[in-house]
């Protein structure tokens, strides 16, 4: 199982390669990816630094292209694309058929993965990809069970990719729009879910206020540590109720199904996260490393380190994490 | 003149509201019908030859059948019912996901996208044109500027429908949102979404109505309505506009969409209009706004 570990900038892309990443993923400092954050990402001179930095340590770079471009925008995809296979890297990690289409033709050596924003969750799915672009790899959403990763695996025509830690999206990829409903910005269309453009902190009598473009998303009392407003993480009112309603702040924590993922025949392990620091790269990913490592070397025997959920649990949202949808009582 | 089409019931009703609701349609000025359900595979009150039997009749009284496939694909089960749906020899099929495009283009039938379908740009209109796209529901996250320039590059042969009037499909899960607003797991979710016939409200800790449950569905509180836009939308060349079901009122707004289309005075229709929602209305996504806003204040 390979490992791919994200890297929003130099330090973090080091810190990534230093600590056995097999393959680290980038993109580039605009709207063409779905991490499109101020002080993020990569330009010409540091995106080739990196390309050298992982290549002379015999590791892979992919790049994420992996919003859905509009008309007047598309020259933009064009160009990332572009710019990544002039530089050589192992993969691009693209969603939008238009895009898929332009890569392929203008591109056919180089290799494609499908990103987790393009939303495929079945075998007749990635078959589409792979006959229509020759996709090599394809990255499924967090919305299936380990049973039903183990049957797309087992029909799929290409090799499947799951994520394995990191922020929890709890809505299938690529077909989320509630950030755009409440901001006019959403993860297709800009590359952000809940833009801090749009994020306001409030200090109220009794607490805090997080709000999202004046929606209140979170009321956080005296002494409650304010998390981010992310759309879906907030507690709101169903019926009589006042709760986390879709999801509480928390991670996808996949170390005590590794030999699952394994058996299964999971073939990369993906890590969240290229808008964390680099410290939360360099942790997560000696974690992932030393646990696939140990799942490898000794499947049944293999148990998660204590030490390794409490690292993993230091850095995740709220303090806590969850198997998500590979575990159906979450469902 | 640009036609109504009737989206798919996205909610879980009793078999016979679902029944009556067609019943209706069938005399309604509504020229082309999606059927079938596209949220969640447990809701079977209808099985697949009880929405042939409805299509067959609503063709008889001279509507366009379509039949609509579910959008976010787990079960095994689902799948199988997926291929039986694309295998059907009597109605074309609105494809939810690429997994429907995908049996559809290799069987070489021809078909129909719905709005989670993401095509956000003309290379990919173009090439689902060649695999069989014959009509496509524009995103509803995207606007008027995005939808003029597809229209101006649209293939040859490919038809372009708008979401005109519903609660905005937002998002899909693996979660059971209604079951968990019930404490229940989604294996034993005790149907309730029965008792949600438009969805379960959401509001935020200030009491603002802000999105609908609707089981592995999310939607806007709001309803997203174009009825200002509509002579607009008909001179992009606009071919469809799709409203979508909700448990009352339905019949009435395709007849306000209709006198729209054929040029009448929208000022009354409007307020009309307004009063037929669960809630009130918005239509940022089209003016490229966020898509709870409204381009015009509203009656109260």
């Amino acid at each position: 199982m390979e490992l791919v570990c994200p890297a929003g900038n130099l330090p973090s892309l080091k810190a990534a390669v230093d600590n056995g990443a097999d393959a680290v993923y980038v993109g580039f400092k605009d709207d063409t990816n779905a991490r499109h954050f101020a002080g993020l990402n990569f330009t010409g001179r540091t995106f080739e630094k990196a390309v050298r930095y992982a290549r002379d340590r015999g590791r892979k770079i992919f790049v994420a292209i992996n919003t859905f471009p509009q008309p007047g925008g598309f020259e933009r995809w064009q160009a990332a694309v572009d710019q990544a296979a002039d530089y050589g890297v192992d993969a691009l990690i693209l969603a939008d058929i238009g895009v898929l289409d332009y890569a392929c033709e203008r591109w056919p050596d180089l290799r494609l993965h499908l990103s987790v924003q393009a939303s495929v969750t079945s075998a007749e799915g990635i078959r589409f990809y792979h006959e229509n672009f020759g996709i090599r790899r394809v990255v499924l959403p967090r919305v299936l069970a380990v049973s039903q990763v183990a049957r797309v695996i087992k029909e799929s025509p290409v090799p499947v990719e799951v994520f394995g830690f990191g922020s929890l999206c709890v809505m299938v990829e690529g077909r989320c729009l509630l950030s755009s409903y409440a901001t006019g910005r959403s993860p297709n269309t800009y590359g952000a879910c809940s833009p801090a453009s749009h994020v306001r902190w409030e200090e109220t009598e009794d607490g805090t206020n997080t709000r999202l473009n004046g929606v209140l998303i979170d009321h956080y009392g005296e002494g409650e540590k304010a998390g981010y407003p992310t759309l879906c993480k907030g507690r709101f009112q169903v019926g009589e109720h006042t709760f986390y309603a879709l999801e509480e702040p928390t991670s996808l924590n996949t170390l005590s199904i590794l030999p699952d993922l394994r058996e299964i025949g999971v073939s990369a392990i993906k890590v969240e996260g290229r808008q964390r620091s680099p410290a939360y790269v360099a942790q997560v990913t000696a974690v992932m490393r030393a646990a696939i490592d140990h799942c490898m070397l000794d499947p049944h025997g293999y148990q998660p380190k204590d030490r390794w959920m409490q690292k993993l649990a230091g850095v995740s949202e709220g303090s806590q994490t969850t198997l998500g949808a590979y575990h159906r009582p979450w469902q | 003149m640009v036609r109504l089409s009737i989206g798919p019931i996205q909610y879980f009703w009793e078999r016979q509201q679902v029944l009556d609701f067609y019943q209706r349609v069938a005399d309604s000025a509504a020229e082309i019908v999606y059927l079938g359900e596209v949220i969640c595979s447990k809701r079977r009150l209808l099985t697949l030859d009880d929405w042939f039997t409805i299509g067959k009749e609503l063709r008889q009284c001279g509507k366009e059948v379509i039949l609509s496939s579910l959008t976010l694909l787990e079960a095994a089960s689902e799948q199988g019912a997926l291929k039986k749906l694309c295998a059907n020899d009597a109605f074309m099929v609105e494809a939810n996901d690429v997994a429907a495009i995908q049996l559809l283009s290799s069987a070489g039938r021809n078909f129909v996208t719905g709005p989670s379908v993401n095509i956000y740009n003309d290379r990919s209109l173009r090439l689902l044109a060649r695999k069989g796209l014959k009509r496509w529901v524009l995103p509803v996250e995207l606007g008027l500027n995005t939808l003029k320039e597809l229209q101006e590059q649209r293939p040859e042969g490919v038809e372009t429908e708008v979401f005109a009037l519903g609660r905005l499909p937002l998002a899909w899960s693996a979660r059971c949102y209604t079951a968990r607003s019930h404490n229940l797991p989604k294996d034993d979710c005790q149907f309730k979404c029965l008792e949600y016939p438009d969805g379960r409200m959401l509001k935020t800790q200030e009491g603002l109505e802000f999105l609908v449950l609707n089981g592995v569905q999310t939607q806007s509180a709001l309803t997203h309505q174009v009825l200002d836009q509509v002579a607009e939308l008909d001179a992009l060349g606009v071919d469809v506009l799709r409203i979508s079901p909700q448990s009352s009122n339905t019949l009435r707004i395709i007849e306000i969409f209709d006198m729209a289309r054929k040029g009448a005075d929208l000022g009354p229709l409007a307020a009309e209009l307004l009063s037929l929602l669960p809630l009130g209305a918005c239509n940022g996504y089209l003016v490229h706004q966020a898509g709870m806003d409204h381009d015009a204040p509203q009656a109260a």
